[in-house]
């Protein structure tokens, strides 16, 4: 008679074990042991910060009850005001003009800026020297570049124009170069064994090879640039729209025109923003 | 078809217009904006010598370091702690709201529309509005901070899990795995580095951004900033600055660093 234990040896089957260890799911990488780090990191600031934030002993209730009530009046009931609608658009060419010539500045001096400071094109030691004055120049804040020039020029459109140059230059300089960067060292070596000078090369091969990235973080920086040249005006006192905004919401409390200011603010970004992704379609395309 | 020496006179047109079309701009805003070019460009050699001789940190103003560095410290806090709030609230609405894992198109569209909506109303509104209801405090700054960030991180988040998790997620579907499985298994884990790269440049971001509505809100460095700027004491207004520019490079490496690490 065959029994199952014979089946078993004569087929060398077994019944299944359990497998001794358990199965690693996960495999081991630094990657992950970062993330929870930061995470705990993160968020153990975040729980210190919360639990001993100083709130001016606000009742949040009656605080939130107020807000409300301001946005009511700003969202729902805009109304140009005292100013009326003529000084207010005025202003707000004005602040856009601001964010249209710093930008120009910012892109001609920065691409200048940048072409010097690529590791793939210039000499290795003046490129880090201009990376880390515009790394400096980046860390300062827009606000407090444009103040610093104001004891110079004077309060007004100079410094106001000067400081906000002074941070897209810096900017525009990191960007165009990581994209300058990112060109593929052929093109350039193809053009250089043809003996091209250094700015043929610079404006045959490289200018048309980056181009659709250049047209789109130049844009970036002009939302940048209209956000700041609004901030610069309301805490700096450089004129536009900006200004505006602080003495309608910071001295004659007339939220119906701080309502009127923002949906202005908020129709010329996204026109900004359609133009911007517009113009990055036709280049894609291209 | 066109020669190649025709196309090279049209390029040549072309550029040569785009160029003068710029050109036209700068000199009509210039000219508008009562920016005279050459001594405004010139007062910049000026502007600098003037902060060697004047910003110049003296032995009065390294007794103020304390005080600067526990503000700094404050205002860093403060970045960090709205930057974090925010990027919890977005991960909710963009899983909610993206086109991989939210509800329906609708939600999609109404999402997007407020992250827009959040992302444009400038800085210094939000400052500004919430000083009136919230007094000043850091609560306010916090505020101020945390809405325009939610704005930024809700598109960018959503962005994130449709371009990174689309796939993952539908390998995870095809096994039969439950919605929450497949976000807690598939989406999360897939999109946690670029999620905390981006929250690492949105504290940097937020680090400068504090400054401006330090001093609209009278809150951490931009307080103290324009304290020592409408005192004309410049001196400890350079210490506060070269305070500002070593806490932002060393955030600045430091996420960089994390980046190379995680990503």
């Amino acid at each position: 008679m065959i029994t199952r234990g014979d089946i078993q040896n004569v087929s060398g089957y077994k019944k299944p074990q359990p497998p001794e260890k358990k199965v690693k799911l996960r495999k081991f990488n630094w990657s992950r042991v970062m993330i929870y780090a930061v995470m705990v990191v993160l968020l153990s600031v975040t729980g210190y910060t919360l639990t001993h934030l100083d709130t001016a002993n606000v009742k949040i209730g009656d605080a939130m009850h107020g807000l409300v009530m301001t946005l009511n009046q700003i969202f729902l009931q805009p109304r140009a005001g005292s100013d009326g609608i003529m000084p207010l658009l005025s202003a707000l060419g004005i602040s856009l003009l601001l964010a249209i010539m710093t930008t120009i500045i910012g892109a001609v001096i920065g691409f200048l800026f940048a072409v010097i400071a690529s590791r793939n094109l210039t000499n290795a030691y003046f490129g880090a020297i201009i990376r880390v004055v515009m790394a400096v120049i980046r860390a300062i804040p827009t606000i407090v570049w444009v103040l610093i020039f104001s004891i110079v020029c004077g309060l007004g459109t100079n410094a106001a124009i000067l400081g906000l140059s002074f941070h897209s230059i810096a900017y525009l300089t990191k960007a165009y170069s990581e994209s300058i960067e990112e060109i593929d060292q052929t093109t350039i070596e193809a053009l250089k064994v043809t003996g091209s000078k250094f700015w043929v090369i610079v404006f045959q091969a490289i200018w048309p090879t980056i181009i659709a990235s250049l047209v789109s973080w130049t844009f970036i920086r002009l939302e940048i640039n209209f956000a700041n040249a609004i901030a610069v005006g309301a805490a700096a006192g450089a004129g536009g729209i900006g200004y505006q905004l602080f003495v309608a919401s910071g001295m004659s409390f007339d939220f119906h025109e701080v309502g009127f200011i923002v949906y202005l603010i908020i129709g010329v970004t996204i026109l900004l923003e359609f133009i911007a992704v517009k113009l990055r379609q036709m280049y894609i395309t291209k | 078809m066109s020669s190649p020496i025709k196309f090279l006179a049209q390029k040549h047109r072309k550029q040569t217009a785009i160029i003068a079309v710029i050109g036209s701009i700068y000199v009509l805003s210039s000219w508008i904006l009562n920016f005279d070019s050459f001594s405004g460009f010139t007062a910049v050699p000026k502007a600098f010598t003037w902060l060697g001789v004047n910003f110049f940190p003296t032995s009065e103003s390294v007794e103020l370091l304390p005080r600067i560095w526990q503000k700094l410290i404050e205002t860093v806090a403060l970045a960090v702690s709205s930057t974090v709030v925010a990027a919890i609230i977005a991960l909710f609405v963009a899983i909610l709201g993206s086109k991989a894992t939210g509800i329906n198109n609708y939600v999609h569209v109404i999402v997007r529309g407020i992250a827009s909506f959040f992302r444009n109303i400038p800085l210094v509104a939000w400052a500004m509005i919430l000083l009136f209801s919230f007094k000043q405090s850091d609560f306010t700054g916090f505020l101020a901070l945390l809405l325009m960030t939610v704005g930024y991180l809700i598109r960018a988040f959503m962005e994130i899990i449709e371009d990174e998790a689309s796939e993952t997620m539908m390998a995870l579907k095809a096994t039969g795995a439950s919605y929450f499985q497949v976000i807690f298994q598939a989406v999360l884990p897939q999109i946690m580095p670029s999620l905390i790269s981006w929250v690492l440049y949105m504290i940097e971001n937020n680090v400068r951004d504090a400054t401006l509505v330090g001093i609209l809100t009278g809150t951490g460095i931009g307080f103290i900033f324009d304290l020592y700027f409408k005192s004309f004491r410049f001196d400890a207004v350079g210490m506060t600055i070269l305070a500002i520019i070593i806490v932002v490079i060393v955030l600045e490496v430091l996420s960089n660093q994390i980046r190379k690490v995680i990503l």
